[in-house]
C-alpha cells in the first residue's frame, strides 16, 4: 500500500517534514550522549532502559538455560554419583587448607606487629548467574542476573574460583552488565608476584590473552609469572590473581618487551560468578571502592590529597609495609587503628587465592 | 491498515533485536550482520510513513543500551541512516536487488563511520579492522533478509 502511495493529489512524503524531524532527533542524541558522557546524568534512565532490556535478554538466553536443565534433569545415576564423590574430596581440601589457612594468618598477623589477624579482604559475596555472553573481538561483556535490588553497584569486582573475572559496567534493577578483564577497553594494575613488579594489564581482545604493553625491554619478567591485582586504581583490591605469563618478547629495537598473559579465571565455561564486597578499612582493599570506576575521573581527588593520611614513625613502617599502600607514605589503618573485634578470622567461603 | 503495519514493524525490530543480542561464539558475534540495523533500512526504504526517523531513533536507543559505551551513539547513526533512506527510498527501492545491496553495504559503511567517529570523541577508540566485518556480511544477506521482511510485510509487489 504505501508502496504505491504517492498519487498526484499527494506530496511526496519525505521531502520536507523528514529534515525537520532527524534533526530534532539528532540533537536530542546528541545532547543524550554529551549528558551521559560528561554529567553522567542520565543514571537514571539508563537503569529504567536496562530493566526493559533484561527481559529480553532472559527471552534469548532461555535456549541454553533449558537445553543445561534438560540435559542435567537426564543426568544418570553413575554420572551424579561420580561428581559427589569428586565434589567432596575438593570439599576437604579446601577444609584441610582453611583449617591451615586460619593458622597462617594469625601468624602473619604476629609476624606483621598486628594484636590480632586481620579479617579477610572479602567482606561479602554474592553468586550471580551469567544471563548472556558477549565475547568478540571488539567487546567482551556478560550479564549476570543480579542487580541494584541485590546490593550490586558500579564498578564492583567480578571473580570465579580461579581468579579476577571483571568489574560491573552499568548496573540496572534486576541485572548488572560486566566488562571482563580480557576486553581490549579493560586496563587493570597488576603486580608480578615474584618481583614486585607492578604494570598495567590491557585486554587483548579474546577470552584467553591480556597483554602487558608498558613493561620496558629489560624488565624482569618471565614465563609463568603470576600476576596478581596491585591494589591500586581503586576497584580491585590487592592481591587477587588474575593471569599468568605465557609470551615474554623481547625485540633489540624495540624500548618495550611484548608479554602476555593467560587469565586464571576460565571465563569461557563459568555459569556462576562471585560478586565481591571488601571491607573499606582494611589495609588490601582497593583505595575509593565507589567513586573510582574505569573511567579515571578522580582527579580533584588526586590534588586534595587524603588528609586521613598522614606519615607515620619509623618503627611502625617495616612491620606494616603492604605492597598494597606502596603509593601512599605508610598503611596507616593497619597498624595506627585497633583491627575489628574478631579474633579469630572467619574461614572464608568464597574464593581464596 | 496503519496499525497493522506498525504492529509488523514493532514484532520485526523485536526479532532483529533478538537476533542482535542473541550470544554467538566469537567467530559467529563478529561476522554476524546488524539486524536491526537492516530492518531500520528496510522499513524506511519500504514504508516511510511507519517507520522513520523515529523508528531509527528508538531502534538505535535499545542498541544503545544493549551495546553502546555511550547512551545516543548509535541512535544518532540509525536516525541518520533511517533520515537518508526515507529522503531516498523511491530511488533505492526501484533498484534491482543487487543494487540494493550495493546501497546497503555503502548505507552500512557509513553507519559504521558514524560510530567510529563517536566512539574516538567519546575516548572509546576500538581500531581493530574486525568492526567492518559486519558491512559485508550485510549487504551479503540484504537481498534474502529484504524478501523475508516483505513477505513479512504482506507488500503486494
Amino acid at each position: 500500500m504505501a508502496a504505491f502511495g504517492t498519487g498526484a493529489s499527494r506530496p511526496l512524503y519525505g521531502r520536507g517534514g523528514s529534515g525537520f524531524r532527524f534533526t530534532f532527533y539528532a540533537v536530542l542524541s546528541v545532547v543524550a550522549m554529551y549528558l551521559d558522557q560528561r554529567g553522567h546524568y542520565l543514571e537514571r534512565v539508563r537503569y529504567v532502559l536496562q530493566a526493559a532490556a533484561y527481559p529480553i535478554q532472559l527471552a534469548v538466553s532461555s535456549p541454553p538455560a533449558a537445553w543445561r536443565w534438560l540435559k542435567d534433569s537426564f543426568a544418570t545415576r553413575e554420572a551424579l554419583q561420580a561428581e559427589n564423590t569428586r565434589l567432596r574430596a575438593a570439599s576437604r581440601d579446601l577444609e584441610l587448607r582453611a583449617m591451615r589457612y586460619e593458622a597462617l594468618a594469625r601468624e602473619n598477623g604476629e609476624l606483621r606487629g598486628l594484636r590480632d589477624a586481620l579479617p579477610p579482604v572479602a567482606d561479602r559475596w554474592l553468586a550471580a548467574e551469567i544471563v548472556t555472553v558477549q565475547v568478540n573481538g571488539l567487546r567482551q561483556r556478560l550479564l549476570l542476573n543480579r542487580g541494584a535490588a541485590n546490593g550490586v553497584f558500579k564498578g564492583q569486582a567480578v571473580l570465579d574460583d580461579k581468579g579476577l573475572v571483571g568489574q560491573t559496567t552499568h548496573v540496572g534493577p534486576w541485572s548488572a552488565e560486566v566488562i571482563l578483564i580480557t576486553d581490549p577497553e579493560h586496563a587493570v594494575p597488576v603486580r608480578v608476584e615474584r618481583t614486585g613488579l607492578r604494570t598495567i594489564a590491557v585486554g587483548a581482545g579474546d577470552t584467553a590473552s591480556l597483554a602487558l604493553p608498558y613493561l620496558p625491554a629489560n624488565a624482569d619478567i618471565k614465563d609463568g609469572d603470576l600476576l596478581v591485582t596491585s591494589g591500586l586504581g581503586g576497584v580491585f583490591p590487592e592481591g587477587y590473581p588474575v593471569a599468568r605469563v605465557t609470551e615474554v618478547h623481547r625485540d633489540a629495537v624495540q624500548p618495550l618487551a611484548q608479554v602476555r598473559a593467560a587469565p586464571l579465571a576460565h571465563i569461557d565455561t563459568d555459569t556462576e560468578l562471585m560478586l565481591v564486597w571488601f571491607r573499606e578499612d582494611h589495609p588490601a582493599a582497593p583505595k575509593n571502592p565507589v567513586a573510582v570506576s574505569a573511567k579515571p575521573d578522580a582527579v580533584g581527588e588526586l590534588k586534595s590529597g587524603n588528609a586521613a593520611i598522614r606519615p607515620q614513625t619509623a618503627t611502625h613502617a617495616p612491620a606494616a609495609a603492604a605492597p598494597a599502600a606502596s603509593t601512599t607514605p605508610t598503611p596507616a589503618p593497619a597498624s595506627a587503628q585497633p583491627p575489628p573485634p574478631t579474633p579469630v578470622p572467619v574461614p572464608a567461603q568464597g574464593p581464596q587465592p | 491498515m496503519i496499525a497493522d503495519s506498525r504492529l509488523r514493524l514493532l514484532l520485526s525490530a523485536l526479532v532483529a533485536l533478538t537476533l542482535t543480542v542473541l550470544p554467538l561464539p566469537a567467530w559467529a558475534d563478529t561476522v554476524r550482520p546488524q539486524f536491526l540495523v537492516l530492518t531500520v533500512l528496510f522499513w524506511s526504504i519500504n514504508a516511510p510513513r511507519t517507520g522513520g526517523v523515529a523508528f531509527g531513533f528508538f531502534a538505535g536507543l535499545m542498541l544503545d543500551v544493549f551495546q553502546g559505551p555511550v547512551l545516543g551513539e548509535h541512535a544518532l547513526a540509525l536516525s541518520l541512516m533511517a533520515y537518508i533512506c526515507v529522503r531516498e527510498h523511491q530511488r533505492i527501492r526501484s533498484k534491482p536487488a543487487f543494487q540494493q545491496a550495493l546501497i546497503v553495504f555503502a548505507a552500512l559503511i557509513l553507519y559504521e563511520v558514524v560510530l567510529f567517529a563517536i566512539d574516538g570523541w567519546t575516548g572509546h577508540p576500538v581500531t581493530s579492522v574486525l568492526r567492518w566485518v559486519h558491512t559485508v556480511t550485510g549487504a551479503l544477506i540484504w537481498p534474502p533478509a529484504a524478501a523475508i521482511l516483505a513477505y513479512g510485510a504482506g507488500r503486494r509487489t
